[in-house]
């Protein structure tokens, strides 16, 4: 268990550095000066245009030798140290992406958790027979199939303009100012409904289908005809199949992390929910290199975070590993 | 003699497979649609045909957009280019995830750890955030480029599987009697390991073929996509942008979501389908 | 009393039709008996022994009937089964090492899979501690995971997990195929050990190791392209055969006693036929060095002396004569 997780923190500190070198790289071996670019495409006033420039210089830290600026580039970023936004200029990067990060929490998190339990219910639920399966089935290929910036415009037309249910622009009303109360919240959860199901239901047709093909493999297995050939009922026959079909669903949460936040980001630009998806398509708006950077790294370590939990989780939930058992890295 | 009727046993139950038939019939009419639909529209996709927009009449069958362009030519053009995109990058993506799984797994050693450990980092970075850092900073961005770089960022569980797979295969009586004969490693791998994965080959591939789609209309979408050529992905992202939603212009923004759904889903049935005929485990009775 | 089988046909349903891997067997089983049965992979013992307990897809029921006990037993039904699954009738399967849940300590599953059948666990328990012991297993295994046991153990923990309700009858299907020679002999003799003390009443063990039924059997019952070819004693089958197969068979062992390998019937000329399309009358004669034209028609499996059944031609001709 040990040799599990170091073998898997190598993976992910190795995957941070990589990151991070890849995020220092770009802008520097790119073709053209990208704060250059960054200026003279925001348009800026000539003083606040020489103030960005000399803020940005420094901040690259051009002046010194290449391996400098490497080590300074992550001695900036253990300080939490991320620039300063040319888009929202003076704000540095770092806060704007703390405002905008609980909203990505606010919808992932229960999407992933909600469509996760009720795809794995579901699709367990597809195996029972020939014609739930053949019914069910067909529906989860779609689902997952479905782009979510699709699937996200589709109901932000149907249910959001053609029949007006719920708003499909923002976190809350225009006319709010985020705060503890009733009409906030109301507000909030309003706006949350429409993102939220695009993503959950796109989530769902995979997590489904994912189930319905490890539950047979799961039903088929030999100890669950040894479990038939004793006389068990099937309901534990059934319940031993989920419970060991479960598991390499949670290796695919993991595995599936990253078409989630890729999922994420553009549900959030069509119903211009101020997540980091939103950021991310201002920043490329605006050419704001340094958010975009900020925005890059963050999404970087939140996976990799996510990851980690995973990985905890599998151990708590497989006695397999717990039984001392050194998984695959 | 054997490998001939072993051939046409999964021709036989290829032929009666439901979900293969349907998914290839799906996929065959978009791909023709996407060949001959340039030829069929007069117009081009970026060109001035109508004034302001219009819906789908039997002039522009999928109406016009807020620019006057005709929405059925930027559909079979986006379709055409959908269509390259996978067959690039999901093309891609199999061939880098198989070179790095077979020699993975076929060498081992250091070599298997040194590239075990390169898998498992890229399968940990979720790649469209890598490819939308790495397009941001390109002023022109090239249809071959986002194919490529969509494939380069795929492979980790293609090679994943091929090194499972090769070392189950590696081990097999056939591989050891090719060995003890003196064979070529590379030519064990040619004529004893390959034709055995060919079948697992072509539904990896298929499986990237999807993705690829969903990844670069993913990434057409945002506006990270090819400069010069109309994909799917952008047309949703005009219509987005500008305001087909609130026109309710449904021409504009349901056709390309629609088809990326249907082929790619199409693609999905398929793979079930063609598993079942090479697994004669999941046939059904 | 015992196990009492009559005309049971079982096929296997694939594409391409039915494979017709057990035809029209009858035969008897004692209390208290333990019966060998063998005969090549491919000969249909296995299906003859699954249709007992577990008759699932893609095997089909075609006809037959089977009495345990002076009882019918519903075998073609999977759920009305279920009632007399483990208590009456039980198996060890072939695949004994992979055949506890992965997941589950072995306690806690077994505990689930008794109160599911309505048996209460806490009473049952000093009773599978004992067989615990028995078997020369820790205690603790009901503590553990199947992963943390041996192969040989799980085997045991399996026999002792089938037989906890005292079935009338164990199938046990080739238990010692994946153990070395050692181990081999110590779960044969704990299979005697079981009947001695009465955790099962009968048994049937499939094997294509005659060597072990050597040691255990009470009698054999030999098999070939599904159809039964010859029952009687222990002995008379090891010493005088007189189905040309089972003679053929048991003259290709090197020695009685040695352990032979399913390869070493190539000694045998010919092949056994494919029985999706099985030839008329009896499978044997194609490569029955004394087949005559009466061998198109199926030989009855007659009682040629008491307890010995043969189905063959010539030797139920010689039986009528004397």
């Amino acid at each position: 268990m040990k040799r599990y997780f170091s073998r898997k923190l190598l993976i992910y500190i190795l995957t941070l550095i990589l990151a991070v070198t890849v995020d220092w790289l770009i802008p520097r071996f790119m073709p053209g000066n990208p704060v250059q670019i960054m200026i003279a495409r925001a348009g800026l006033k000539a003083e606040s245009a020489k103030l960005v420039y000399s803020e940005y210089m420094k901040a690259f830290g051009l002046d010194v030798p290449i391996w400098q600026q490497y080590i300074n580039f992550w001695i900036a970023l253990f300080h939490g140290d991320f620039g300063v936004s040319l888009w929202l200029f003076p704000r540095p990067v770092l806060r704007i992406i703390m405002d905008a990060v609980p909203y990505d929490l606010l919808l992932l998190v229960p999407a992933i958790l909600i469509s996760w339990f009720a795809g794995n219910n579901f699709g367990a639920f597809a195996a029972r027979s020939k014609w739930l399966d053949n019914t069910i089935s067909p529906l989860g290929y779609v689902l997952t199939a479905t782009p979510y910036m699709w699937l996200g415009i589709l109901l932000a037309w149907a249910l959001g303009i053609v029949v007006h249910i719920f708003p499909f622009s923002g976190a809350y009303s225009y006319g709010l100012m985020p705060s503890l109360s009733w009409k906030f919240i109301g507000s909030l959860l309003q706006h949350w409904v429409l993102p939220f199901m695009s993503l959950f239901l796109v989530m769902f047709g995979g997590w489904a289908i994912g189930m319905r093909n490890m539950i047979i493999y799961e039903l088929e297995a030999d100890y669950s005809h040894y479990l038939e050939a004793l006389g068990a009922p099937k309901n534990l026959v059934r319940r031993y199949a989920f419970r060991n079909a479960v598991l390499p669903q949670i290796t695919g949460l993991a595995l599936q992390l990253g078409v989630i936040v890729a999922g994420q980001l553009v549900t959030e630009i069509v119903f211009s929910y101020p997540g980091l998806g939103y950021l991310i398509l201002q920043a490329i708006q605006n050419h704001d290199f340094f958010l975009l950077q900020g925005c890059f790294l963050f999404i970087i370590i939140g996976v990799l975070i996510a990851n980690f939990a995973i990985d905890v989780t599998y151990v708590l939930v497989d006695p397999r590993t717990r039984a001392g058992m050194t998984g695959e890295a | 003699m054997q490998q001939l009727k072993k051939k046409n046993e999964m021709l036989y139950f290829a032929m009666r497979n439901t979900k293969l038939r349907i998914g290839v019939i799906i996929v065959l009419i978009f791909v023709i649609l996407a060949i001959i639909g340039p030829y069929i529209t007069h117009y081009k996709p970026r060109d001035y045909v109508a004034p302001g927009p219009q819906p789908p009449s039997s002039e522009f069958w999928f109406g016009t957009t807020s620019f006057g362009e005709d929405v059925f030519s930027q559909f079979v053009s986006g379709l055409r280019a959908t269509f390259i995109v996978g067959i690039l990058g999901g093309g891609m993506g199999t061939l880098i995830g198989v070179l790095v799984g077979f020699t993975a797994g076929y060498r081992g050693g250091w070599l298997d750890e040194t590239l075990n450990m390169l898998t498992n980092i890229v399968l940990v970075v979720p790649s469209l955030v890598v490819l939308i850092i790495i397009a941001a900073y390109l002023e022109v961005r090239g249809f071959l480029f986002e194919s490529v770089f969509i494939g380069c960022f795929a492979w980790p569980w293609v090679a994943r599987a091929i090194r499972a797979q090769t070392f189950s295969l590696r081990t097999r009586d056939f591989v050891d009697l090719a060995r003890l004969s003196g064979m070529k490693p590379l030519k064990i791998i040619i004529t004893e390991i390959a034709p055995n994965m060919m079948s697992y080959l072509l539904l990896v591939f298929i499986l990237q073929f999807g993705g690829a789609i969903l990844t670069a209309a993913t990434l057409d979408f945002i506006g990270l996509g090819p400069t010069n050529t109309v994909s799917l992905g952008l047309m949703m992202n005009n219509a987005v942008i500008y305001g087909a939603l609130l026109l309710g212009m449904w021409w504009w923004f349901i056709p390309p979501g629609l088809a990326i759904t249907i082929v790619v889903g199409a693609l999905y049935i398929t793979n079930v389908g063609l598993d079942e005929v090479f697994n004669p485990r999941l046939r059904e009775m | 009393m015992g196990l009492q089988v009559e005309n049971l046909t079982v096929y296997y349903q694939t594409l391409k039709g039915n494979v017709q891997a057990l035809e029209n067997a009858s035969f008897n089983v004692a209390d208290g008996e333990i019966m060998g049965l063998a005969g090549e992979s491919g000969c249909g013992k296995t299906t003859l022994g699954h249709s007992l307990v577990y008759l699932n897809q893609p095997m089909k029921f075609i006809g037959g009937r089977v009495l345990l006990n002076d009882q019918d037993m519903p075998i073609a039904d999977m759920e009305a089964m279920n009632d007399f699954r483990l208590k009456q009738i039980s198996i060890i399967p072939q695949y004994a090492m992979n055949a506890l849940n992965p997941t589950r300590k072995i306690g806690k599953m077994t505990a689930e899979l008794l109160e599911s059948k309505k048996v209460s666990f806490k009473i049952i328990k000093a009773e599978l501690e004992r067989r615990l012991d028995l078997v020369k297993l820790p205690r603790e295994v009901l503590n553990m995971y199947p992963i943390e046991l041996s192969g040989g153990m799980k085997q045991r923990m399996v026999m002792v997990l089938s037989t906890l309700l005292n079935p009338a009858l164990l199938i046990a299907d080739e238990i010692t195929s994946a153990l070395d020679v050692a181990s081999q002999k110590a779960v044969a003799e704990m299979l005697v050990e079981f009947r001695d003390q009465q955790c099962c009443n009968s048994a049937i063990v499939i094997t294509h190791d005659i060597s072990i039924l050597y040691q255990i059997a009470d009698s054999i019952l030999i098999m070939y392209a599904g159809q039964l070819a010859e029952r009687a004693s222990t002995d008379a089958i090891i010493h005088s055969p007189r189905h040309p197969y089972t003679k053929m068979l048991i003259s290709s062992l090197p020695k009685v006693g040695v352990r032979y390998e399913e390869k070493k019937l190539s000694g045998i000329p010919g092949k056994p036929p494919l029985l999706l399309n099985p030839p008329r009358g009896c499978r044997f004669k194609e490569r029955c060095p004394l087949a005559f034209e009466k061998c198109d028609q199926v030989p009855p499996f007659e009682e040629i002396a008491p307890g010995h059944f043969v189905a063959c031609w010539k030797e139920s001709a010689k039986n009528a004569q004397a």
